[in-house]
């Protein structure tokens, strides 16, 4: 089987974070760049499916050339290879254009299986894995946090708010996860020496015959025009815990609709 | 050209092992340690993540690295926390490297793939309760039974760490095995598994600091072992434990700088939040100074230990620099631990909070692989005194 995990690098988000004044995208130079948590356990779903069932992991990254740290890292938890889709033209990509690179690079390839987050914590849209599955023509299990293989059909656990559903498809597919699927595991030293050894190749729009004007700014179906910090935190309202402090309290989370 | 910068593969170590500590370990042991309970779980996924095998080669399960990279992993682990990390520098310096560095191929071949995978644990029996610093007053003996072909050990041994848990394989003890030509004692070492009949681990200690590590007495009566776990040559036992103390030691000085460290990352988050009379008490230039003073330590005492540890993992003479290195990382702990404390007023003093964890784990890293007093000695006599 061969599978194929996307994987994003993305500002830190557990570090202040900035689109810039520019042209109001993501501020990816001054920030620290990390893989996106979510791609993680993908990683780590496909190693375990790797494990048991023999195959070939490749990892598939559309972005600027620092990505390839990211790309360094995850080869480091022991995936096979990877593709490096980098094109200055791909600056300004929407979601839909990202999602017609991601599929012509995946096509390309060919896979089984296509795992991926269920989001990224920069643009957390979360819509990417339906447009891959759609344009590829494939199945989209999505938001997994159970995935079970056996032989061509797959079974996933499809986390919900109330609990979770059951849904199955057959390969090739695609399933994207959520945190609950695994613990990914560390690198070892042995993964991060060997990384720099696995074959990593890099892809231009032209190899992937997509023209340029498809994607970026050009062909971005939609575009941000403008941005703003976050309003800065209002203080709280105090209810002093006097003789009336209860009914006060029940009267602010009714007027506010908690209760 | 003098370069201390880690490189790429060393850095991408030190990343993962950060994100390790501070997410696997950081989160729980503060648990452990009030509960004066072994981590098995976090010991289980250091293991995984190949921990216990960096400093040994791959045809023996191990990473691939060097000694470097050890103490590299060491100093992130103690930066969060110094239990868990002696309990991978003890297993490694002195559980399952003296079995490498010093074993028989088929010694090699018996113990060291679970320890290098982190599923054992071994350990080294040199400390006994009336010798320490001065390993000349080891009191165990073992006599060679020439009718049974083993060993015969009696004699107790303390403060072993790592001899006691529940996947503990092995102790390596020092002993007495004859006399040399000029009168002083002849010592060597021997593998002893545990279970072995008459090998008695004592209940563990009860302990100031290093409350998640495991460390007990150990005491052996007419315990027999097969001549095939004599470890090394006999009679060179002295000369194999010099080898390891001093590798131990650049060790041990990484776990140091861990913990100065943590105490820098810890006060300074402190500090810029905690308010008193109307400031951050950061914006006091009285603690501003104290966290310069702490930093500087912890820095100048990664340059020491960097500096030992390359020397080692190249080949060259490094007694003198580890020496060095240790005595100046556990100095930079100790006052550093006691610096954050006072950061930290009076919540510095409750055992919940990170520092007064370091505070109670510096002091052992002046006495343990070798005493502050020591480390003098060693320095003084390698200027010729
Ligand atoms: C938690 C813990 C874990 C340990 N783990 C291990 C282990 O795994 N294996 C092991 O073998 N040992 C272990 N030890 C033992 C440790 O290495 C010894 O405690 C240490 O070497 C000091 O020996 P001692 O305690 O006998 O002190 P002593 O040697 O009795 O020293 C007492 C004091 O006298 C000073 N002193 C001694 N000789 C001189 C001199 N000539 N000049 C000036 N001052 C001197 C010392 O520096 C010290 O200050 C551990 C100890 C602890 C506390």
């Amino acid at each position: 089987m061969k599978i194929v995990v996307l994987v994003k690098q993305v500002p830190d988000s557990g570090a202040d974070r900035n689109l810039r004044s520019d042209d109001n995208t993501v501020d990816r130079a001054s920030a620290s760049n990390v893989i996106n948590e979510m791609d993680e356990y993908a990683i780590e779903e496909a190693l375990r499916l790797q494990e048991a069932h023999g195959g070939e992991v490749v990892i598939l990254t559309v972005g600027p050339d620092r990505a390839t740290e990211s790309i360094r890292k995850a080869l480091s938890m022991g995936p096979d290879s990877a593709v490096h889709v980098v094109d200055d033209a791909l600056h300004g990509s929407c979601a839909v254009a990202t999602s017609k690179v991601l599929a012509a690079a995946i096509a390309q390839q060919g896979a089984d299986l296509v795992i991926c987050g269920a989001e990224s914590t920069d643009g957390r849209v979360q819509v990417l894995p339906h447009m891959i599955a759609e344009r590829l023509g494939i199945a989209a299990l999505t938001g997994a946090r159970k995935l079970t293989v056996d032989g061509t059909s797959l079974t996933i656990e499809r986390q919900t708010d109330e609990g979770y559903e059951v849904v199955t498809a057959s390969t090739p597919a695609l399933v994207s996860v959520w945190d609950t699927i695994n613990d990914p595991r560390y690198p070892s030293f042995k993964g991060i020496m060997a990384a720099k050894k696995k074959p990593l190749q890099t892809l231009s729009l032209g190899d992937l015959g997509i023209a340029a004007g498809e994607v970026g700014f050009d062909g971005a179906t939609s575009t941000v025009v403008e941005h703003s910090k976050r309003p800065p935190r209002q203080a709280g309202n105090k209810i002093d815990a006097g003789d009336d402090g209860g009914s006060k309290l029940v009267e602010y989370l009714a007027s506010e609709k908690f209760v | 050209m003098v370069d201390f910068t880690l490189g790429e593969d060393l850095e991408a170590l030190r990343s993962s092992v950060r994100e390790f500590a501070n997410d696997v370990v950081a989160p729980v042991i503060g648990d452990y340690y009030e509960r004066h309970a072994f981590p098995y779980d976090i010991v289980r996924q250091m293991g995984k993540m190949g921990l216990f095998g960096l400093p040994f080669p791959e045809e023996h399960g191990g990473m691939g690295g060097d000694y470097f990279a050890l103490c590299v992993a060491l100093e992130e682990l103690a930066r969060v926390d110094s239990s868990v990390a002696v309990t991978l520098e003890a297993g490694i310096s002195l559980g399952a490297m003296p079995i490498y560095r010093f074993g028989t191929d088929e010694q090699r071949a018996q113990w060291l793939p679970r320890l290098v995978s982190g599923e054992a644990l071994a350990s080294f029996g040199l400390t006994e309760p009336g010798a320490g610093s001065d390993a000349g007053g080891t009191q165990t003996r073992a006599v060679l039974d020439e009718a049974t072909g083993e060993w015969v050990i009696n004699g107790t041994k303390a403060f072993i760490t790592n001899s006691g848990t529940d996947i503990t394989a092995l102790v390596t003890v020092t002993a007495v095995t004859g006399v040399n030509p000029d009168g002083s004692k002849e010592l060597s070492a021997i593998i002893v598994p545990n279970g072995t009949p008459g090998f008695t681990v004592q209940p563990s200690y009860s302990k100031v600091g290093w409350c998640a590590s495991d460390t007990h007495e150990l005491s052996f009566d007419d315990v027999r072992v097969p001549a095939a776990n004599l470890l090394g040559e006999r009679g060179r036992g002295y000369a194999q434990f010099l080898r390891i103390l001093d590798e131990g030691r650049v060790a041990f000085a990484a776990l140091g700088v861990g913990l100065a460290q943590g105490c820098v990352d810890e006060s300074v988050a402190y500090a810029k939040q905690r308010r008193a009379f109307g400031k951050a008490i950061g914006e006091y230039q009285a603690i501003q100074f104290k966290l310069a003073d702490m930093e500087a330590r912890a820095h100048t005492a990664r340059l020491a230990y960097y500096d030992a540890a390359s020397r080692l993992v190249n080949g060259r003479d490094f007694k003198r620099q580890a020496a060095i290195a240790k005595l100046q990382a556990s100095d930079a702990a100790v006052t550093n631990a006691r610096e954050a404390t006072q950061v930290h007023g009076g919540y510095g003093f409750m055992n919940e909070t990170p520092v007064a964890r370091m505070w109670r784990d510096a002091k052992i890293l002046e006495i343990g692989e070798g005493t502050s007093e020591v480390q003098r000695m060693i320095i003084s006599r390698s200027l010729g005194l």
